[in-house]
């Protein structure tokens, strides 16, 4: 008897501000997971500056990959595929990914696996525990807040998502306001702790018969408030403030996610994206388990797995790869790559 | 010596398999399609026609800017890619010295131009000596007007070459007259197997990690930053692993 080969998958992760190279074994095990961060730079713009971003993951690509094969102790002959994050994302800085990944599948002749960049924020938490199926998704994040229903492994199905601002955004435009470095939301979440919400501000959609956000008219009330205070000269708390609107945030997200959790009768609901770094919303969300649905199982990724990495991409291409995904040498970043409506899935 | 050129600086797509002095095969592809989509294909589909494999390859060329900064950043990222993955030699080769490459009967000045929008050109000034291309008016980004009265004051006939100098053409013939004369036809386009030629007797790089393109501007967000901040003061090292 043969011992069986593990499944490695070398994963490349460059849709925004990071540039990600993993090894994935089995889909399940982390063999490494090299994560270079720009926001030294990009924090100088307040945001991110698409063409500085895709600058750097040029200069970086190629060291997070060597640096991820070597940790890993693994060399090409060892690899079973490589995937890579084809959107969605910023168009110039995937193409980096897609660029290098192409190149090593094709040097080595392995198979390309295509990867959607809010796929891997979910499937972050398949490297925390299996996954039980029909699970709800709660995804949260720069540029998305959405629920994903999953009949099954590596479908997806959005019930509901944002209609204007995603979660992250808002924590980010507000931070500005406080005047906090790009990007706020960790600071916010820090800052909330010392302050109590106070402000009352709305829970826009929050009695809406359906599973979709908006999280603008939250931003602009937060901004009069401020605006308003500093034309009269008064001061208001910041940590009033940053827990006023948080609380705002997780109490919509909390109240429309355990509503879909009842009404799709899914065992399991994942917290995903960099916004499931919140501490507030793990805790808030891990009590109203514990009081309306104690049986519902709730899986959140760490800290580290939340934020944009190449070990979630390593871990979504194995479920991907069994379900038969494979991309040509053609392939494209495609920036506006999205999971399908609910209502599309049914038609 | 085996080497894969790579050029996707503009439209027109460039990749050519060259051994020693012997073109073994070129791709160019001139339509408007992203260069990512046709890039990997065309050198798939090199090494299937020559029954050679990438492994194969002692040296990876490629034209490393200016150029589109989208079309510079595939090409350099693919090239580099290869070479560090298969432990081979990289070199880059500017993208005007691969078009300029093209003439090879002037004895004057060969200008070859690609259009940077807002009435500004990425260009230079090459010329052949004793067989080889070299680089006379360094390789910039330049509003034409104040191009064209750098290249008044030259004696030397110039040849302008490239897809775009047809936009600029009447405003060259404006200033320069009978001492402009313009290259017909495919000549305009890059051929990569000029490019693998210009880059077997190059130098390699020798940090491949390192190696980026040429882009011969600073992103205009930086340039405003450094307005604001000339010292930069703590945001270095930019790219920090977490
Ligand atoms: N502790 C926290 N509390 C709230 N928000 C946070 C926290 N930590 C990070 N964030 C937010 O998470 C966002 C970044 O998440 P992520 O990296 O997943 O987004 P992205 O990759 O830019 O967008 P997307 O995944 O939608 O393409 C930022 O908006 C950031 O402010
Ligand atoms: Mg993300």
């Amino acid at each position: 008897m043969t011992e069986k080969k593990p499944e490695l998958i070398l994963a490349f992760e460059s849709s925004c501000d990071e540039t990600s190279v993993a090894v994935v074994e089995d889909g399940v095990k982390i063999r490494s997971n090299v994560i270079a961060s720009q926001i030294n730079s990009q924090k100088r713009f307040g945001g991110v500056v698409p063409e500085v971003a895709s600058r750097h993951h040029v200069e970086q690509v190629t060291l997070c990959a060597e640096e991820a094969m070597t940790q890993a102790g693994v060399t090409y002959g060892d690899l079973t595929a490589v995937a890579v994050t084809y959107g969605p994302g910023l168009v110039g800085a995937l193409l980096i990914g897609v660029s290098a990944a192409k190149a090593v599948a094709f040097a080595h002749q392995l198979p390309l696996i295509p990867v959607n960049h809010m796929a891997g924020h979910i499937y972050a938490a398949r490297l925390v525990k299996p996954l039980v199926y029909p699970l709800m998704a709660l995804l949260v994040s720069g540029g998305h807040t959405e629920l994903v229903y999953m009949r099954g492994a590596g479908e997806f199905e959005i019930i509901g998502d944002t209609r204007d601002d995603a979660a992250g955004e808002a924590f980010d435009k507000v931070g500005r306001v406080l005047n906090l470095a790009y990007p706020a939301g960790k600071k916010i979440d820090d800052l909330s702790k010392l302050g109590q919400d106070t402000f009352n501000f709305p829970r826009a959609m929050i009695k809406d018969a359906n599973y979709d956000f908006s999280f603008s008219g939250l931003k602009s009330a937060f901004i009069n408030k401020v605006h308003n205070a500093e034309q009269r000269g008064e001061k208001l708390s910041k940590p009033d403030l940053a827990a006023s609107f948080q609380a705002s945030v997780i109490d919509v997200l909390i109240t429309k996610t355990m509503r879909a959790c009842q009404a799709y009768g899914v065992g399991q609901l994942v917290l995903a994206g960099g916004v499931a770094a919140n501490s507030a919303l793990r805790s808030a969300l891990t009590s109203a388990i514990d009081q309306e649905d104690p049986n519902l199982d709730f899986v959140v990724p760490p800290i580290r797995l939340c934020s944009d990495n190449g070990a979630m991409i390593g871990a979504a291409a194995h479920v991907m790869m069994a379900r038969g995904a494979r991309a040509d040498l053609d392939l494209n970043a495609d920036p506006s790559l999205s999971f399908a409506y609910a209502e599309e899935v049914l038609n | 010596m085996l080497v894969l050129a790579i050029d996707t600086s503009n439209r027109a797509m460039s990749v050519a398999l060259v051994r020693d002095q012997t073109v073994l095969g070129e791709t160019t592809i001139n339509v408007r399609k992203t260069h990512s989509e046709s890039l990997m294909p065309a050198v798939a589909q090199l090494f299937k026609s020559t029954s050679l494999l990438p492994a194969a390859v002692d040296r990876f060329v490629v034209a490393q800017g200016p150029g589109s900064y989208t079309g510079i950043r595939i090409a350099v990222t693919t090239a580099k890619t290869f070479a560090w993955t298969l432990h081979k030699e990289l070199v880059g080769i500017s993208s005007l010295a691969a078009l300029a490459a093209n003439v090879t009967t002037s004895a004057g000045l060969i200008i070859p131009v690609f259009n940077a929008r807002r009435d500004a050109a990425f260009t230079g000034a090459y010329r052949w000596q004793n067989g080889e291309l070299v680089s006379v008016l360094a390789d910039r980004h330049t509003p034409m007007a104040s191009w064209l009265a750098e290249l008044a004051t030259q004696t030397a006939p110039l040849q302008f070459i490239g897809d775009d100098v047809e936009s600029f053409r009447p405003q060259i013939t404006a200033k320069l007259g009978q001492q402009a004369q313009f290259v017909s036809g495919i000549d305009n386009l890059p051929h990569a197997s000029k490019l693998a030629l210009l880059g077997q007797t190059a130098q390699p790089v020798a940090n491949i990690h390192r190696f980026a393109p040429n882009y011969l501007r600073i992103t205009e967000a930086e340039a405003n930053w450094l307005k604001q901040h000339p010292t930069n003061e703590g945001h270095e090292p930019y790219v920090e692993e977490i």
